[in-house]
């Protein structure tokens, strides 16, 4: 394991980084706020008791207002045995600058009453297409998803949401909008394609929460989610 | 009225959903004033949710109205108690709609491109319109470019290189692969810009006309057909070949743990289940043995370019070690120049180093191989973009994707044609 000051272009800093971007979706994402990581200023790790320990500068970038942010980030992945989730610090500024108030209002507005549930897959489809009323529960699914990728995260993977297969929308429920949600995840390293089943729920100010989320088998000759043409 | 009155009585709750499963399309008739103005308050009935199509201007024109389906029965049981005369025009809207746009998208299929003008390269094509191009480019320009098939995919299907050349016998060569990994649909596309690139520049850009006075260039576009037909068919995630692996119930190798460069070691999988799997050995995939088979036969080729997405970066070797090859200082420089040039057109923003120390080890991968092989200028691209749309690219970014990417491609070309012999 690479300790010292890290070379910022090198795998170790950015793999950790991808962890501070998860960590930062699950903190402030939303279907009109989706952070990801810009570049990597600096870096180090070391050793401490069992655990490796991160610390660095990072830039991120909203990527639906494009405002960007310095950031600082510290993240502690667990050693030994067993598989906790790492644990990250980070504090930006300048990222959350964007306005997202007047558009998640309406949004969850538009969405809470129950006669009108949304459903949706494919997206983006196998051209990168997606219907612009679906932007947002993309966004969304990649901050739902980022609790899964946070938490599943160690040095030795870098995740990226790759799809929402499909989601559903179901009965608002204390206030919150609802959604069963279908995403595969892509781990860089292995690059395998993770299927996860999510139990979302949003609203402007509860944010994001994935209240269950189920890992689906490997499947080998996986069939496209349907509504695919074959 | 009192018919009225049952018409809003009969109100169904609106379903909300945006599909006309079951709508019917009624051309109405109305005999005369009396019936006109009936119809007209009851298109008016906003529970029923009707929508006029067509307005009936005088006594003698019908008025075409949409009637969603949990409105027909009244509707219908209205105009028949009232005896004015109508006609199903569209019995099922939605299927009709569905019908349409089946019709639509295969006549957009089914409009082959003539000449490699009207090809749109602008969009993601199947395996086949992409054979289709490479004849057509060859059929055009018959004296720059021949078509080299070096073998076949599992399935059967040709491994088409397309050979850009203005004579000599033998010259040095650059190699250049896309589509290695079928679901990485960016480089596929780009491969095919880049084809047509060459055969527009040729003679008009002076830094591309001097490379192939002196050099040829095999391009190969297609490199793994039968996992990109996969792709399009069946699954668009599918990386590997769809050779069946014996004594598993997965399929396919990883076509680029493949190669012979310390293949079998960490980096790639043993297990066939996996996306990195490595193969039963060393070249064991024909997609694999062919470029190797032409590779050495050809025996003079100077640089060999393997292309990916998604990640967006530039690599030289290894990958399979930690040793630094020996022209790391020239090649890591050269990289250096290559997304410079890269990042001046649209400021995309690629990272660069060895395989091991940017990415990850990954044994048995092409260009260990080819560098081994004394092929010194041996890099790998990873496209577009950095994880937000990952492989699934959207179409309006290939032609931004494949032009950045050719300012690379060019630097190394150049830099090949000015320091080997």
């Amino acid at each position: 394991m690479t300790t010292g000051v890290l070379n910022p272009s090198h795998y170790p800093a950015r793999r950790a980084a991808t962890v501070v971007q998860h960590y930062l979706n699950t903190r402030y994402g939303s279907p009109y706020r989706w952070i990801f990581l810009s570049k990597v200023h600096s870096g180090s790790a070391e050793d401490v008791a069992e655990m490796r320990k991160y610390q660095l500068e990072l830039t991120m970038q909203e990527t639906i207002s494009n405002v960007s942010g310095q950031c600082s980030a510290e993240l502690l992945f667990p050693g030994g045995e067993g598989q906790s989730a790492p644990q990250v610090q980070a504090s930006c500024e300048g990222l959350l600058q964007s306005n997202t108030t007047a558009q998640e209002e309406a949004f969850y507005q538009q969405h809470r009453a129950s006669n009108n549930m949304v459903s949706g897959t494919d997206i983006p489809d196998s051209y990168g297409h997606m219907e612009p009323n679906m932007k947002p529960f993309w966004h969304l699914g990649g901050v739902a998803s980022s609790f899964i990728m946070l938490r599943e995260s160690n040095e030795s993977t870098l995740y990226n949401m790759a799809q929402v297969a499909n989601f559903t929308q179901l009965e608002t429920e204390k206030d919150q909008l609802r959604f069963n949600y279908h995403v595969l995840l892509h781990e860089m390293i292995s690059q395998e394609i993770i299927h996860w089943k999510l139990l979302v729920t949003w609203s402007p100010e509860q944010g994001v929460k994935v209240l269950q989320s189920e890992l689906q088998p490997k499947c080998h000759d996986c069939e496209a989610p349907p509504n695919t043409t074959n | 009225m009192k018919v009225l009155l049952i018409l809003a009585a009969l109100s169904v709750a609106v379903i909300g959903k945006e599909t006309f499963e079951g709508h019917q399309v009624l051309r109405i008739t109305g005999k005369n004033e009396f019936q006109h103005s009936l119809l007209k308050d009851m298109a008016e009935m906003e529970h029923l949710q009707l929508d006029v199509w067509m307005e009936p201007i005088d006594l003698s024109t019908p008025v075409d109205i949409r009637v969603p389906f949990t409105s027909l029965q009244t509707v219908k049981a209205f105009l028949e108690t009232e005896d004015i005369p109508y006609s199903v025009m569209i019995k099922d809207l939605q299927v009709m709609l569905d019908e349409e746009k089946e019709q639509r998208l295969s006549a957009a299929r089914a409009t082959e491109p003539r000449t490699t003008d009207d090809y749109d390269y602008t969009n993601y094509h199947n395996g086949d319109e992409i054979y289709s191009f490479q004849e057509m480019l060859v059929a055009e320009n018959p004296k720059l470019v021949s078509k080299i098939v070096i073998g076949q995919s599992y399935e059967g299907r040709p491994l088409n290189v397309l050979k850009f050349s203005t004579g000599g016998t033998n010259r040095r060569g650059i190699w250049i692969n896309t589509g290695i990994h079928s679901r990485e649909w960016i480089t596929q596309a780009s491969g095919t810009w880049f084809a047509k690139k060459i055969v527009t520049d040729y003679g008009r850009d002076a830094a591309l006309t001097a490379i192939l006075d002196n050099m040829d260039i095999f391009l190969e576009i297609v490199t793994n057909p039968d996992g990109y037909n996969y792709s399009h068919k069946t699954n668009r995630m599918w990386r590997k070949t769809r050779k069946p692996n014996p004594g598993s119930s997965c399929d396919g190798t990883d076509l680029n743990r493949n190669w012979d460069a310390g293949f079998g070691t960490a980096g790639s999988s043993g297990n066939p289940c996996d996306q990195t799997y490595r193969g039963p050995k060393a070249h064991s995939e024909s997609e694999v043995k062919s470029i190797v088979d032409f590779v050495k036969s050809h025996g003079n080729l100077k640089a060999f370019i393997d292309i990916h997405s998604y990640s967006q970066r530039l690599m030289y070797p290894y990958g399979y070690t930690a040793t630094p090859c020996n022209d790391q200082r020239e090649l890591h420089d050269l990289a250096r120049k290559a997304i410079t040039d890269l990042a001046s057109l649209y400021g995309t923003s690629f990272r660069y180093g060895s395989v091991m120390t940017t990415i990850y080890r990954a044994s048995g991968i092409s260009i260990d191989w080819s560098y081994n092989q004394g092929i010194k200028y041996s890099y790998t691209f990873e496209l577009r973009d950095t994880g937000r749309y990952g492989f699934i690219l959207p179409a309006n970014q290939i032609i931004p994707t494949a032009k950045e990417a050719w300012l690379a491609l060019m630097a190394i070309m150049e830099h090949t044609k000015d320091n080997t012999n």
